[in-house]
């Protein structure tokens, strides 16, 4: 039963891997297209924005919506549903053969993880259509996919004692959630950067950054993905400390994990602060959320691999 | 939010006073920078400590870094790299920006108690320059339009002041006091967290099946005590270990023999009390006069029985063994210092699955006891007992010792199964496996205020979520009475800090006050 569950889950999962991989064609064809010689609501745009107040703003930034071949991009989308799909039920299937949660130990964190980012990004779009980084968000996770299932594959095997705990789904849970939305903020920091450039002159070559928010925009948007992530992971570092005051007697040890956990809340928590401040709002603040998410990555890759500590779920 | 930022005033003062110098260096820690540039160094200053192993957290691995490292542990020694947490460089920049939290605190409270009593500000001249600019024509007359724009924004939970034939109303005051409870919770957590290191300690005690322990300085393995102990803290209670029992997977080809659950069976008894039966997890410690009971870690301690050439008993005691691997293979030191006619030393080695391995070397392939075999070393010599050197109960100096049994000497290696019953070479005895009883590790913590750090957890999320979503905002509707008489009414709002609704907010108030003719 559990073989035929967990091969049933793999079978999934290399599905949901190939329409990523479609859905990546085709927001990278949007891109491209985006980049094709544009017509003149690009020129109208470019100068609203540079005589831009707070009030005209919105002029400028409701050119992505525009209805000029967006078929690549809606078919990206309903690509990524698929793939969304198939990728939950690849998560359900491999929980239920192991009959518990799928994150206990890399392969399923990676797994669960990467679903919930995608989940996180689709759900996004009913407050804001933050399609132009479907090809950010679907690459990265294609890539995790990757190595999740040639790197961190390891068969179904019983939790160990430590690890038996309601914190397990809690904590593993908000901090993927936590993920989830650090990565949509650094992929939005990343486009933010590149039109800051522009801004500059300095990105000639990258025509499609026209039909996209403005620097200033991005902006804002990427802080208010960032900020919910900031306040899972926050929940994230105090449920981690009330369950290793459960499991291992003390609430906090400086132990790797729970010492890359605090520095990527502290990171994030000079992001906000630097938004406050005057010099440090715009590219340095963007680079901050870049930064701080690249620390998440590292933690949960090179951290749990190669450092020594209690957390020594990996399963490898 | 009002983020205060330096005032540039310091600078420009042609002179400085000592006192002056003072304002100008306190203003330069409390600014919003300053409290950047620190929690990033905070970040990076944590950094170190991860790369290299902890005193605190790590002690077995400092000690192995030393020796692999013996050019920079040194360098590394001295910067305090193995105690990062505690080094003074890490202490002063945590330290510097907690006062730099509390310098900013504190004037924000003062703000923002301010802000609390004052009415919202007189409306603007020209609406149309703020955000959500909307205007409808009204069907009633100016002061009744702002007599029902008044309810309608106090209804919404505005704060509410007119002026003229307009209303100023303002909301979210509970984001700046979320953001104040925020802040004021992490020096509480901070706070919290060194009183109850100070008061609190732990402890560590190997406790075999069938033995009992007391909660007393004297009867701990180790003991750390915060920097504020006294033996006071130590309420007097036993705790028995009674059996300890460890469930291993039997049928997952996968991971045969991995641990499921361990579970301690123990009577504990507080002074003056009945005993009481309870069970010991892990992830489920102990609750027990004040103190948490973790079951840390287990192992087997095989009871030997030494008899002397007569046969008379001289030792006869459960010694814990160490565990190195996932089947317990295990190491111990027995030491019988009496009653033979020579010192005697012993390094053992227990296998609870015995298996031989190719090279015809014994290993375990399963943790739980199926056939036990204890091999023995045997050691003849002074054990340095009385001089305190031979005094570490998990090592065996053997320098000065000759070996009798083993691999290096005329008799091979003591091997005894359960119940086996051995002569030890030179006549100076027998020796006997007489039972493999568990033991248990257990930490004991005591942490005065650790309900405390978890409350001002709570309130940290608590503020963070208030500061974060709550929008804090101004809103305006003015009746304008134009030159024919009829009356036109404007609304508009201006953000206080990140606001995303507001134009949607501006909006809906507008058609709260006045429905569009479409709608
Ligand atoms: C222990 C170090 C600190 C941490 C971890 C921290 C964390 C945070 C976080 C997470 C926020 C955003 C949530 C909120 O608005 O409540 C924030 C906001 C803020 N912090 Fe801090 N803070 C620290 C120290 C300071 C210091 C020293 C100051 C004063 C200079 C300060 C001033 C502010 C201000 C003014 C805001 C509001 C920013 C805005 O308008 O977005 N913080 N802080």
């Amino acid at each position: 039963m559990t073989e035929t569950l967990v091969s049933y889950s793999l079978v999934a999962v290399y599905s949901a891997m190939a329409i990523y991989v479609l859905a990546f064609v085709l927001f990278t064809l949007d891109l491209a297209r985006r980049s094709s010689p544009a017509p003149a609501r690009v020129e109208t745009s470019v100068e609203a924005s540079s005589g831009s107040t707070r009030l005209l703003e919105r002029v400028t930034t409701d050119a992505p919506a525009d209805t000029k071949g967006p078929r690549y991009l809606r078919a990206a989308v309903a690509l990524t549903v698929i793939g969304w799909v198939l990728h939950v039920a690849a998560a359900v299937l491999r929980g239920a053969a192991a009959g518990r949660v799928p994150w206990a130990n890399m392969f399923e964190f990676t797994l669960t993880a990467t679903a919930i980012i995608v989940g996180v990004f689709l759900a996004v779009q009913f407050w804001q259509d933050l399609r132009f980084v479907g090809a950010f968000v679907v690459g990265f996770v294609l890539i995790a996919l990757g190595v999740a299932t040639v790197n961190f594959y390891v068969d179904v095997v019983p939790l160990p004692p430590a690890l038996q705990s309601a914190w397990l789904v809690i904590h593993v849970f908000v901090a993927s959630l936590g993920t989830a939305f650090f990565a949509l903020g650094a992929a939005i920091s990343v486009v933010q950067l590149l039109q800051a450039r522009r801004a500059a002159g300095r990105a000639a070559g990258l025509r499609f950054l026209d039909t996209l928010p403005a620097a200033d925009k991005l902006e804002n948007l990427a802080y208010r993905v960032t900020v919910v992530g900031f306040v899972f992971w926050t929940f994230t570092l105090i449920a981690g400390a009330v369950w290793a005051e459960r499991a291992w007697g003390r609430y906090w040890g400086w132990d790797t994990k729970e010492v890359w956990t605090f520095i990527i809340w502290t990171i994030f928590a000079g992001y906000i602060h630097a938004r406050a401040t005057r010099g440090w709002r715009g590219s340095r603040s963007a680079w901050l959320a870049i930064i701080g998410f690249s620390a998440v990555v590292f933690n949960f890759t090179i951290v749990n691999l190669f450092f020594k500590g209690l957390h020594t779920y990996s399963g490898l | 939010m009002d983020a205060p930022e330096p005032e540039k005033g310091g600078i420009t003062q042609p002179r400085l006073d000592f006192v002056g110098y003072l304002r100008f260096f306190w203003r330069q820690l409390t600014s919003m920078r300053t409290a950047l540039f620190l929690l990033l160094l905070l970040a990076i200053a944590a950094i170190p400590g991860s790369l290299v192993p902890q005193v605190t957290s790590d002690p077995n691995g400092v000690i192995a870094y030393k020796r692999d490292n013996p050019g920079i542990a040194p360098v590394l020694e001295n910067l305090q790299v193995f105690t990062t947490y505690s080094s003074v460089w890490f202490s002063a920049i945590y330290l510097l920006l907690f006062v730099s939290l509390i310098g900013c605190v504190i004037p924000r409270t003062k703000h923002h108690l301010d802000a609390l009593r004052v009415r919202p500000p007189k409306t603007p001249a020209r609406l149309e320059r703020l955000e959500g600019f909307t205007t409808r024509p009204s069907t009633v007359d100016a002061p009744a339009a702002v007599a029902s724009a008044e309810k309608l924004l106090r209804g919404l939970h505005y704060r509410v002041q007119v002026y003229g034939d307009s209303v100023s109303a303002e909301r979210g005051y509970l984001r700046e006091t979320g953001n104040l409870v925020f802040h004021v919770a992490l020096i509480g957590v901070l706070v919290t967290v060194g009183v109850g290191g100070g008061f609190g300690y732990t402890g560590q005690r190997v406790v075999v099946e069938g033995y009992a322990f007391n909660n007393s300085l004297s009867s701990y393995d180790s003991f750390n005590p915060g920097r504020f102990f006294t033996d006071s803290a130590l309420e007097p209670y036993s705790i028995a270990l009674d059996d300890f029992e460890a469930t291993y997977e039997e049928s997952n080809l996968d991971a045969l023999g991995q641990a499921i659950d361990f579970t301690a069976q123990v009577t504990t008894t507080m002074r003056g009390e009945q005993p009481r039966e309870q069970d010991i997890k892990v992830n489920t410690p102990l609750e027990i006069g004040g103190t948490q009971v973790y079951l840390l870690g287990n192992g087997y301690a095989p009871v030997v029985i030494v008899r002397d050439a007569d046969g008379e008993v001289v030792f006869n005691q459960p010694t814990p063994f160490l565990p190195t691997d996932a089947n317990l293979t295990s190491f111990g030191i027995l030491k019988i210092p009496d009653g033979l006619a020579e010192q005697v030393g012993m390094i053992g080695a227990l296998y609870p699955s015995t298996a031989e391995l190719t090279s015809g070397a014994l290993t375990s392939n399963y943790p739980d006891l199926i056939n036990p075999t204890l091999t023995l070393e045997v050691y003849t010599g002074d054990l340095g007992l009385d001089n305190g050197v031979g005094s570490n109960a998990y090592a065996l100096n053997t320098d000065e010792l000759t070996q009798v049994a083993g691999r290096n000497a005329p008799e091979p290696t003591i091997k005894l199964g359960l119940g086996d019953r051995i002569e030890l070479p030179n006549g100076l005895g027998s020796i006997e496996l007489a039972a493999i009883p568990r033991f248990a590790s257990l930490d004991v913590h005591h942490d005065p205020a650790q309900g405390w750090v978890l409350l001002f957890a709570i309130l940290v999320v608590a503020g963070l979520v208030t500061s974060l979503f709550v929008p804090r905002r101004r809103v305006w509707v003015k009746a304008v009475t134009n030159k024919d008489g009829t009356v036109t009414l404007e609304y508009s709002g201006l953000a206080r800090g990140d606001d995303p609704a507001l134009e949607a907010a501006v909006a809906d108030i507008a058609d709260r006050h006045s429905p569009s003719p479409k709608a």
